[in-house]
């Protein structure tokens, strides 16, 4: 029994771990974004406005399979251990 | 401009009508906050049940904040809109015209002339995120922390989406879903739930994450001075000040920035999804139909006579 919880913890916790691999896209898509802004700011400053605004409308949407990824992670250790417990539980009586 | 007395009065009712909502807030947050050591990631409270017949109605406290955050708001726009005049005499007139222009341009600038009416709408659903993710700034649960408000919103904004798809007429909403090719159909029907599930998602998980990162950094600060020797570590001193360096960004920007995205969604959906040529095609079979009954109807009156 002890064991069974165990394990249940210990995949909730690394499924956790695994779906925050997903940071590494937003990250990359977003280094790309900003870098590219700079080299339009650089070469015509006088848009900066335009491209700021821009920038950080494109930035907040490529932000959301990271943040998809984010409350898979949280749903895995906040709420999931405690209703597995319970099915664990439930079908062990 | 000389303030009258009724005038005083009625300002101060005006800002008491701003700040008691959130006086209120902060007060029923310490009044039920259950007891907890450590760090407390939660969702919102549920403060009592109403029985329903097919699923039990739950009074959280997200929608008492929500109700808050609503009195708040009505509570600026009649400060800011009293006392109004055609030669504008309080400053505060010059901050609300201020605020519907630069709305009314934004709405002209992305959805275009036949949309100018959605401009209200806009402001409204941008200023009630804005102070919503605001408000955990005065210790009250933030509503956009909880994935059913946000929900709530992104459903309102897809049946706003399909409402004005279907203007174009529904043999034309059918149609959209087989293009550019009829395979592709089981993939546009999944963009078109995506749709407000993306909205959702991308509002409560960008305030919640800034939610949980406060809560970690505070507790971690807080058994960091625990550990320090003598009475330095009696006084959690070092939860004063670097929170907020965080909670800058977490807090201000973030809930700005998101309140602003979720409004420029909402404009560019509504207005990117309308049938633009099909809308006017179907306005003009309507009128000459209805020119061609008035025609036969004016025959019919001329046979008779």
């Amino acid at each position: 029994m002890e064991i069974a919880i165990g394990l249940i913890l210990a995949g909730c916790a690394l499924g956790a771990g695994c779906a925050m691999i997903a940071g590494i896209g937003p990250g990359i898509g977003e280094g790309n974004a900003v870098g590219q802004a700079c080299a339009a700011i650089g070469r015509q400053p006088e848009s900066k406005g335009p491209v700021t605004t821009t920038l950080l409308f494109g930035c907040a949407i490529a932000e959301t399979t990271g943040l998809y990824a984010l409350v898979i992670a949280i749903l895995l250790i906040f709420v999931a251990p405690q209703r597995l417990v319970n099915i664990l539980v439930n079908a062990l009586k | 401009m000389n303030k009258t007395l009724k005038f005083r009065i009625v300002d101060i009712f005006y800002l008491f009508l701003i700040i008691a909502p959130l006086v209120a807030g902060m007060v029923i947050k310490v009044l039920t906050e259950p007891a907890a050591e450590g760090i407390k990631i939660a969702g919102a409270n549920i403060f009592f049940t109403i029985p329903f017949f097919i699923q039990d109605i739950v009074i959280t406290e997200s929608q008492i904040n929500s109700w808050l955050i609503i009195i708040t708001i009505l509570g600026i726009c009649l400060y800011l809109t009293h006392g109004l005049k055609t030669v504008p005499g309080l400053k505060r007139q010059h901050l609300a015209e201020m605020a519907v222009e630069k709305v009314d341009a934004l709405v002209l600038e992305n959805m275009g002339e036949m949309f100018m009416g959605f401009s209200p709408f806009i402001a409204g659903i941008m200023i009630l995120s804005a102070l919503s993710s605001l408000s955990c700034l005065v210790g009250m649960y933030s509503p956009t922390s909880d994935i059913n408000v946000t929900a709530g919103w992104a459903i309102l904004v897809f049946i706003l989406i399909t409402h004005y798809k279907l203007k174009g007429g529904f043999g034309n909403y059918l149609k959209s879903f087989a293009e550019p090719v009829v395979i592709l159909t089981p993939m546009n029907i999944i963009s078109e739930i995506a749709t407000p599930v993306s909205m959702a998602f991308r509002h409560y998980g960008n305030v919640l994450s800034g939610a949980v990162i406060s809560a970690l950094l505070g507790s971690f600060l807080g058994g960091l001075t625990k550990k320090l020797p003598g009475i330095l570590g009696q006084i959690p001193f070092l939860r004063a000040g670097i929170p907020a360096v965080l909670s800058l960004y977490f807090d201000i920007f973030s809930g700005c920035m998101q309140a602003f995205i979720f409004a420029m969604l909402t404009m560019l959906y509504v207005s990117g999804g309308f049938p633009g040529e099909a809308y006017e095609k179907r306005m003009k079979r309507k009128i000459e139909r209805a020119k061609k009954r008035a025609e036969a109807k004016a025959r019919a009156a001329a046979d008779k006579v």
